[in-house]
């Protein structure tokens, strides 16, 4: 073993039904490693801290830039990306588990098509009347190009809703990132077409109105994307409907 | 025949989206498998932009250009009819982008922004921040979410593809495919199938591409009778972030809007770059391509900077790498035109590129080489069809930036409604034993590599072949280490027959999975070496110090790699390019064509 050397504890679980278990492993230190790296290193030579051989991990990665949204897990406790955690910024052991608000597939993955469904609720799309050429899009300032930006860079990552107190079975709670997604395309000219349908689904349980104002959403976001104006922005519209509603009856 | 015809779409990046969405538009019915779910396919990781001359900057730009500076820019190795439809094509995409709600980057009258790229003197550029790609891949999404919820496209994600299944009459009649999970092989049938599974960046280890890139689909369909079109033309990007895990991409666009790239005049100067006087600086580029500077394309930046850190030993500090430089530019215009690819370096560096010059090397960026396809998107397979990056048939010899968005989405749309015309006038199968003979073979597969008992892991093999093809098969190739890599590769797969998995496991077993992905590698790497040893001159972004110049009489052909099951090796033959619009002229940067 190398002078300098990693500590990373692992919970690791076998299948979504079988129990977790934790496992230590101790790494030769190089500059610039990251949590991915040192998943990379085990799958390379798969033998835990005590000498015992082991499988490798199994855990979500692709682009490893911080933008296809997979390899989100909790790291020393908090939920981020695992392809920019740099191993020298991190406390040692460095503790590696799933997220805790999602079913576990097993070890690091998770299952989190949850908010994939949620999209398909809230219509988090422009309807297009087709692909066949019918001229440029609206035009749209710089300045409404600027708000609309940061609230597409979301990658799904549900960083958010693994840091919400709401976001559990109980409340059944849509979460931060739809909620963000409804404000984006409501504010696009041709995406506000389907608002009212959009806010409707966001009224009732498991509505926006379980958010709890925690704030953490906004904290962890790996992209920095203001969840909290959008849940802000977005409540104001479904409360004007939600009014506007009881006067039309 | 069938009327609203069943087509299986493989990926679901901008390229199988692309055709996802004309197939639901004709009435026809998708089933769309991905490794990955799609929204986290590897065209989120394409920052600059997507090219369209829609001259909105006043200054002449034409489709007849765009598709001039393409195919020079390809050094006149790409088919000529079909890169000249892209670009005729390439306005209209960026208007459907437009109405589907990219937030592309707009001028103060609210119309789209366009920025200049690499290859080219035209603004010529459309972009969404520094994080095009995604932006691009999002819209595409949202629009194949609305035909999943309407019933149109069922998703299969977390599916690898396996294997075409094949009649008697060598016709393809669906797909074999295995659940990543449960490890599940299942057959599919289908009336036509589009492969869109993008670049082949695992063999060269580390790369600029996606952990799913690895060419395990274009390997296993080769494998059973696709050709394998210009397999030796890889492109290798000037400007990457070295890391331990993957090569990072510093975009085009840091070049676009103004970056510089240079090295400190003395060898070894250990100053602080801010530090070094502009007269103690080489900005090489700018000084041997006074017309194009620091936006010269792929390929010639690459080689300049190989030779500078190489020959002249000017790397930083002795190391492989070069500065890019962007601390001259105003810190808002910065953030807000490269915003996302700044805080790529500085997350994963941990300076500030507006403070500190970016240190940057080549690294492997994208596979001009693909899956033969006719103009039609159709391999020599009936039945299969390619798009995107796993097809070889817009780039050339080299690919000009932002044009491979648009060859992704523009492939899409044409294998699309190609393949539900296909379908509509074929035959019914004739029968399916061959779903249950094809299922057989690769369930044995799988059983196989759990039984073996060797002493080899696979991701240490995977580790060697990287570094053989980083050595031999990118920037600078010699007919010796070519022929030296392809007999390493041949190792490899004998040692591929010994090896162990650490993990026998039934659920989710990601050493049975990329086991099966390193043996395509290691097939489809064979064809990568070879087609290099074979071309014997320097062409785009293959280039031979022995053999230094372009040689059109021998070598204005497109390689063509079919697989021999009997010999277990590729095979080649030529044709003819397509040189009907433009004829060839030498390629040149360092004066305006």
């Amino acid at each position: 073993m190398a002078d300098k050397t990693v500590l990373l504890k692992i919970k690791r679980q076998a299948s979504p039904s079988a129990e977790s278990r934790w496992e230590e492993f101790e790494l030769a230190w190089h500059p610039g490693m990251n949590v991915i790296s040192s998943l990379m290193e085990i799958a390379r030579n798969p033998i835990t801290r005590d000498g015992k051989p082991t499988s490798p991990i199994t855990y979500d990665a692709n682009c490893l830039e911080e933008i296809c949204g997979s390899c989100a897990m909790l790291i020393n406790g908090r939920a981020r990306m695992a392809c920019s955690a740099l191993i020298d910024n991190l406390e040692q052991p460095v503790r590696l588990e799933p997220m805790s608000k999602f079913p576990v597939v097993r070890d690091l993955a998770v299952d989190r098509s949850v908010l994939f469904e949620n999209l398909k609720a809230v219509k988090a799309w422009i309807p297009i009347d087709g692909t066949y050429d019918l001229g440029s899009g609206p035009r749209i300032s710089p300045a409404d190009q600027e708000v609309a930006y940061p609230l597409s860079n979301c990658i799904s990552c549900c960083c958010c809703m693994e840091a919400c107190p709401q976001f559990n079975e109980h409340t059944g709670f849509v979460g931060a990132a739809a909620i963000s997604q409804v404000r984006l395309f409501n504010a696009h000219p041709t995406g506000s077409e389907l608002k009212r349908e959009r806010l409707a689904a966001l009224m009732g349980d498991g509505g926006i109105q379980e958010c709890g104002y925690a704030q953490n959403c906004v904290e962890v976001c790996p992209k920095e994307i203001p969840l909290t104006q959008s849940i802000s922005d977005v409540s104001g519209q479904v409360m004007r409907q939600a009014i506007g509603d009881l006067f039309r009856k | 025949m069938a009327t609203n015809p069943k087509i299986i779409v493989i990926g679901g990046g901008l390229a199988g989206l692309s055709a996802v969405i004309k197939i639901a538009e004709m009435g026809g019915q998708v089933d769309l498998f991905s490794i990955v779910p799609v929204k986290r396919s590897h065209s989120v990781c394409a920052q600059g932009g997507i090219n369209a001359a829609k001259n909105l900057k006043g200054e002449g730009d034409s489709t007849w250009k765009h598709f001039d500076d393409t195919v020079y820019g390809g050094d006149f190795l790409a088919n000529q009819t079909p890169v000249k439809a892209m670009c005729e094509a390439a306005p209209g995409v960026i208007d459907l982008l437009d109405r589907m709600g990219v937030p592309f980057n707009r001028t103060p009258e609210g119309l789209l922004d366009f920025r200049r790229f690499g290859g080219t003197l035209y603004n010529r550029t459309a972009f969404a921040g520094a994080t095009t790609g995604q932006q691009l891949l999002y819209a595409l999404d949202e629009q194949v979410r609305r035909y999943e919820s309407e019933g149109k496209v069922k998703k299969y994600e977390h599916w690898e593809f396996l294997s075409p299944v094949l009649d008697s009459e060598r016709i393809c009649r669906g797909i074999c495919a295995m659940d990543l999970r449960s490890l599940e092989v299942r057959t599919f049938p289908a009336d036509a199938i589009i492969v869109a599974t993008g670049g082949i960046g695992a063999i060269f280890g580390k790369s600029t591409n996606s952990v799913v890139c690895t060419g395990s689909a274009q390997s296993a369909l080769y494998q059973n009778g696709c050709y394998y079109a210009n397999g030796e033309f890889i492109q290798v990007h000037p400007t990457c972030i070295p890391g331990e895990d993957k090569l990072r991409l510093m975009s085009e666009s840091a070049r676009g809007e103004g970056g510089r790239v240079w090295v400190p005049k003395t060898a070894g100067d250990k100053r602080d770059p801010k530090s070094i006087p502009a007269s103690e600086r080489w900005y090489f580029l700018e000084e041997w391509y006074p017309k194009y500077g620091n936006l010269v394309p792929r390929d010639v930046a690459t080689r300049a900077i190989f030779k500078v850190v190489y020959e002249y030993n000017l790397g930083i500090d002795g190391k492989p790498m070069v500065y890019l430089d962007l601390t001259h530019i105003d810190r808002k215009i910065l953030d807000r035109k490269l915003e996302g690819i700044l805080e790529i370096y500085e997350k994963f560096v941990g300076d500030d590129p507006r403070d500190t010059p970016m240190k940057i090397f080549p690294g492997m960026h994208y596979t001009m080489g693909g899956l033969w396809v006719d103009y039609n998107q159709a391999t020599n397979i009936p039945g299969i069809y390619a798009a995107g990056e796993c097809e070889y048939q817009y780039h050339g010899a080299n690919r000009l930036g932002a044009n491979s968005l648009l060859s992704c989405i523009y492939g899409g749309f044409v294998a699309g409604p190609a393949a539900i015309n296909y379908a509509r006038n074929q035959k019914a199968a004739p029968s399916n034993g061959y779903f249950d003979a094809e299922r057989k073979r690769q369930q044995e597969n799988n059983a196989m590599l759990m039984k073996s008992e060797g002493t080899e892991n696979p991701f240490k093999l995977w580790r060697e072949l990287g570094e053989l093809m980083t050595k031999h098969c990118t920037v600078i190739r010699y007919n010796k280490g070519l022929q030296e890599a392809d007999g390493e590769i041949c190792k490899l797969l004998e040692r591929f027959q010994h090896i162990n998995l650490s993990d026998k496991t039934q659920w989710a077993n990601t050493s049975v999975i990329f086991s099966r992905q390193l043996y395509n590698m290691l097939q489809i790497s064979r064809v990568v070496a070879q087609g290099a040893a074979l071309r014997d001159e320097s062409r785009g972004a293959h280039y031979k110090p022995d053999f230094p110049d372009r040689d059109d009489k021998n070598f204005l052909k497109t390689t063509k790699a079919y697989f021999a099951p009997d010999a277990d090796e590729p095979k080649f033959e030529f044709e003819p390019v397509d040189v009907s619009l433009i004829p060839p002229r030498p390629r040149k940067y360092d004066a305006a064509k």
